[in-house]
């Protein structure tokens, strides 16, 4: 997903379709995606998979900003895809740009 | 005379690294406009902790973490840095280090603070791809990778740091071996008991230790892919670290003409055969001896700061007694002195091999002169005053190889009392030299918590072998309002309640849901963390079985999703076989399901189950449908809650059985499944004392006798393996079967989340729970509560959870833009 590579946004489905405080996945050509609602409705979409052991982050626990990886827990931002605490600066889970309007939920791909 | 820069003395700091940074920092500390200094360091990099390098490898802590020194702080007190260069040569004559690229740096004073290089075996295949050292940044960061790659790491050289360095690797999950030249680990620091033990705990978290090995080649074309040992064995490797120890670095000071046995000889104050050159740290050598630790650095420090600073022109450095500590988590592991004894020397030793403790000290002509400490090292700060203080232990003999607390106990002296009478200049932190009447200062200026006193006055901030005064004196100073701080651990980093506080708190102020929880007791984070969340669910859940709704958004992935996630992001699922007894028809349901869903591998469990590994998350709702089909309901093998009943054949069958022990694990199994708890829970019964369903390695156990039943309690083969204990004999099944509802619901209203009933009982006391369950009125209310929970979660989640819950849609992905998508995409973009 480079700046030159043509990018569009796509429709993936509604934010009703996604549990609050939890996650959805998308299936792509790159990998999957997970999708995330926070405690207060916010949205944010990463790689599906964690920096440490490939864990699937829609499977986590969502807490603050953050998801909990389920296999090790280690704590990852949903805003910047980084490691968090302890494991600070060991890995980054790609975020995917994300946008919501009128309550369909669009992903930036390469097409 | 103005204080021009051009009139202060120069002095030139040749290494950036502990000592360096120290140096500087003490003598900045003393006079901070007297100087114009000037730091040298090879790496690009500030000054950090290298000691703390292995916690960085094993992921405990981050580099961050462990800067002492950083360019900021550099810069603000006006310390001019070079760091990326070396230096080439020292110009005595002209008092100049000349650098690498031919930059000269005159100089009043030089001080060489140059450290160690490690060692490295002239072996054939030493300068393959993947043989490191383990001593400065670059080499973790090449550890880690490797470590990322997985495979098989070889530590050639079993002292603290090679056993540091595997536990790092090991913990980043490749697979470790630690070479060691004589039969007992870190023989320098312990005696062959400990290094047993040492051994023992490696090899529990995934160190393999292969001891009197000579390293003969390292093998592999360009990349290490072994290591061929002199007896011929070969150890497949794909990283091999080199800890087999350090050598002072005596370049340059050695072709400037300096006198340099092993170190760079100094006097007692740390100066060289120039008397405007001194050397500190680990590449000076003193009364004949080089130093690899860090509390002789700080001593040294001190020392030439003093005399350089004029404060005290007479200090002097005398030597230093060692202590050392090793950093692997949950080993316990303290060393100093002459533990080894010798002539004259008498032992006292303690060993309790169930609990992995060791004690030994050497007392020699009524004095503390070594010790070794494994298990159990708390004391070790302890000790180690005593070492220092050289005075008689004649009157505390008998009771000293017990400790500090037993020994002031009986002496009907509260430990804190005999810190509190310590002067003022009684030195308490002998890495960073802070004395008893500096750490009170930053306590009474508001340091009032360890960490606090850490970063304030830096005691107890090196090798921690003075925590324990360092916590003392936190008590004493600070009274009752210590206390309040020392309670218990709270949950996670959200609040400052623990465990105990929240489950009392949701039971008085009528707490119903996790939102209400957070509120009243000031949580600190918007929704909690994976910590808590998942604990307050449970406690919810288990005081108000009928009010609350279950959060499946606060429980672990398992038990939201109703099976086991595995490495690879699949699925297992395990059907409940009640007292794991199965039928025809069981098995050939399992079986079809096997065959229509491509099950990789079916495994029987050690609960007497079938696990059925590798299903995919969205073919979970139809394999539960099969199952259920065939009259299976979950295992809840995924679950804190009730897994299985483990029996074996009992009188029905056996020649030896006394009562019906499969009959009654179905009994046990059907009246408790279903049940969640602070943490999996697993029963068995045995039809005698044979015990064939090992029933007394279970959290709750029955071995049938001739005259009933034995219940026993709180066994545990997990990470501790733990035996149980009676709790105590009945004569029927409806008794045995009441007992165990009543000792469930017990422990689960008082238990803390994710504590196991063996470490919960080793908690309260076996008498607690005795005490709880010994009534029969009691009995009755337990049960009739575990009964009413019972009503409520005895549910199938196969059946019904997920309908229930979240919607089986939920399993498979939201959208799938695999293939077509994109294409549709690209057709969008050429209109």
């Amino acid at each position: 997903m480079n700046a030159i590579s043509l990018m569009n946004w796509v429709d993936v489905g509604h934010t009703s379709d996604i549990p609050h405080q939890g996650a959805r996945r998308i299936e792509t050509d790159m990998g999957a995606i997970a999708v995330f609602c926070t405690v207060d409705h916010e949205y944010y979409a990463v790689m599906d998979k964690c920096p440490h052991k490939g864990g699937p982050l829609s499977e986590g626990i969502v807490h603050g900003r953050s998801i909990a990886c389920p296999l090790h827990n280690w704590s990852i931002s949903l805003q910047s895809g980084e490691a968090q605490g302890v494991d600070a600066g060991k890995g980054c889970a790609p975020p995917v740009p994300l946008k919501v309007e009128n309550g369909q939920i669009f992903l930036s791909l390469p097409v | 005379m103005t204080p021009e820069t051009a009139s202060k003395e120069r002095i030139v700091v040749i290494g950036a690294g502990m000592a360096g940074g120290r140096i500087v920092e003490e003598i900045l500390k003393r006079k901070d406009s007297l100087f114009e200094i000037s730091i040298i360091g090879a790496e690009s990099l500030p000054t950090y902790d290298r000691i703390q390098l292995s916690p960085v490898l094993a992921g405990e802590k981050t580099f961050d973490q462990i800067v002492t020194h950083s360019q900021d702080w550099y810069d603000a007190n006006g310390v001019k840095t070079h760091f990326g260069y070396w230096v080439q040569s020292v110009d005595r004559a002209l008092k100049e280090v000349v650098l690498h690229d031919g930059q000269r740096i005159p100089y009043d004073k030089l001080i060489l603070a140059m450290g160690s290089d490690p060692i490295r075996l002239p072996l054939p295949g030493a300068d393959l791809h993947g043989v490191v050292a383990f001593r400065d940044l670059h080499d973790v960061d090449a550890m880690q990778a490797a470590a990322e790659r997985g495979g098989e790491a070889v530590v050639i050289g079993g002292g603290l740091l090679g056993l540091e360095a595997a536990y790092g690797l090991a913990k980043r999950g490749m697979k470790a071996t630690v070479i060691h030249l004589v039969d007992v680990l870190m023989e320098r620091q312990l005696d062959e008991a400990a290094g047993r033990l040492l051994e023992k705990a490696l090899l529990d978290r995934g160190v393999i230790s292969v001891l009197n090995a000579q390293s003969e080649a390292i093998l592999g074309e360009t990349h290490v892919e072994g290591l061929r040992l002199k007896d011929g064995r070969v150890i497949p490797a794909s990283l091999l670290v080199m800890a087999v120890g350090i050598r002072p670095h005596v370049e340059p000071a050695k072709s400037a003409g300096l006198v340099v046995e092993r170190g760079i000889v100094v006097d007692d104050q740390m100066r060289t055969s120039d008397p405007d050159i001194f050397a500190v740290g680990e590449c000076a050598q003193h009364r004949g001896q080089c130093y690899g630790l860090v509390a002789p650095i700080w001593e040294m420090c001190r020392t030439l700061a003093d005399v350089l600073t004029a404060k005290n022109p007479d200090s002097a450095y005398l030597g230093t007694s060692l202590a050392t500590r090793l950093k692997v988590s949950g080993v316990d592991l303290y060393s100093a002195g002459q533990f080894g004894g010798g002539e004259g020397c008498e032992d006292i030793v303690f060993r309790d091999p169930g609990r992995g403790v060791y004690k030994r000290i050497v007392i020699k002509d009524d004095r503390l002169v070594g010790t070794v400490l494994f298990g159990e090292a708390g004391d070790g700060g302890w000790y180690f005053d005593l070492m220092k203080k050289a005075e008689s232990v004649a009157g505390i003999r008998d009771t000293l190889i017990f400790g500090q607390a037993v020994t002031h106990a009986l002496a009907g002296q509260d430990p804190s009392d005999a810190v509190a009478a310590w002067p003022d200049a009684t030195e308490v932190c002998g890495c960073n030299g802070v004395t008893k009447g500096q750490v009170v200062a930053s306590i009474c200026a508001g340091h009032t918590t360890l960490d606090g006193l850490r970063g304030a006055c830096k005691a107890s901030a090196s090798c921690g072998s003075c925590t324990g005064i360092v916590e003392s004196l936190l008590k004493v100073t600070l009274g009752d309002s210590f206390k309040a701080q020392t309670g218990p651990k709270s949950i996670c980093k959200c609040t400052e309640h623990g465990h105990a506080v929240v489950r009392k708190a949701i039971i008085d102020l009528e707490l119903k849901t996790i939102p209400d929880v957070m509120q009243a007791l000031k949580w600190q984070t918007p929704d909690g963390c994976s910590s808590c969340r998942p604990a307050l669910n449970y406690y919810l859940l288990c005081a108000w079985p009928r009010d609350y709704h279950d959060d499946p958004r606060s429980r672990f992935v398992n038990e939201r999703n109703h099976a086991n996630i595995q490495k690879d992001g699949t699925y297992s699922v395990v059907p409940r076989m009640w007292g794991g007894v199965t039928s025809a028809k069981e098995l050939r349901a399992i079986a079809d399901v096997v065959d229509k869903f491509d099950v990789p591998m079916v495994k029987v469990t050690g609960g007497q189950r079938l696990d059925l590994f590798g299903i995919k998350k969205q073919d979970l709702p139809a394999v539960w449908a099969d199952l259920n089909a065939a009259g299976m309901v979950s295992g809840h093998a995924y679950a804190k809650a009730l897994r299985t009943v483990k029996t074996c054949v009992g009188s029905e069958w056996c020649r030896f059985g006394t009562q019906d022990s499969t009959g009654l694990g179905i009994k046990l199994e059907q009246a408790t499944w279903g049940s969640y708890m602070p943490h999996k829970f697993k029963m068995a019964v045995s039809g005698c004392p044979r015990n064939c369903a090992e029933a007394t390695i279970k959290d709750f156990g029955v071995i049938c006798v001739d005259s009933g039943y034995e219940l026993h309690v709180g066994g545990n083969a997990g990470i501790h393996l733990r035996g149980t204990e009676l709790l105590t004999k009945v004569a029927t099944e409806a008794e045995a079967l009441e007992w165990s509802m009543a000792f469930v619901q017990l422990y689960r209203e008082d238990a803390w989340y994710l504590e196991r009933t063996a470490p919960w009982i080793e908690r309260v006391g076996l008498q607690f729970v005795k005490d709880g369950l010994a009534e029969p009125e009691m009995r009755a209310v337990l049960v009739a509560r575990f009964l009413e929970s019972q009503a409520v979660y005895q549910i199938d989640p196969w059946a019904e959870h997920a309908p229930k819950s979240e919607p089986a849609k939920v399993f498979s992905p939201m959208a799938d833009l695999r293939n077509g998508v994109s294409q549709d995409q690209l057709k969008e973009c050429a209109q």
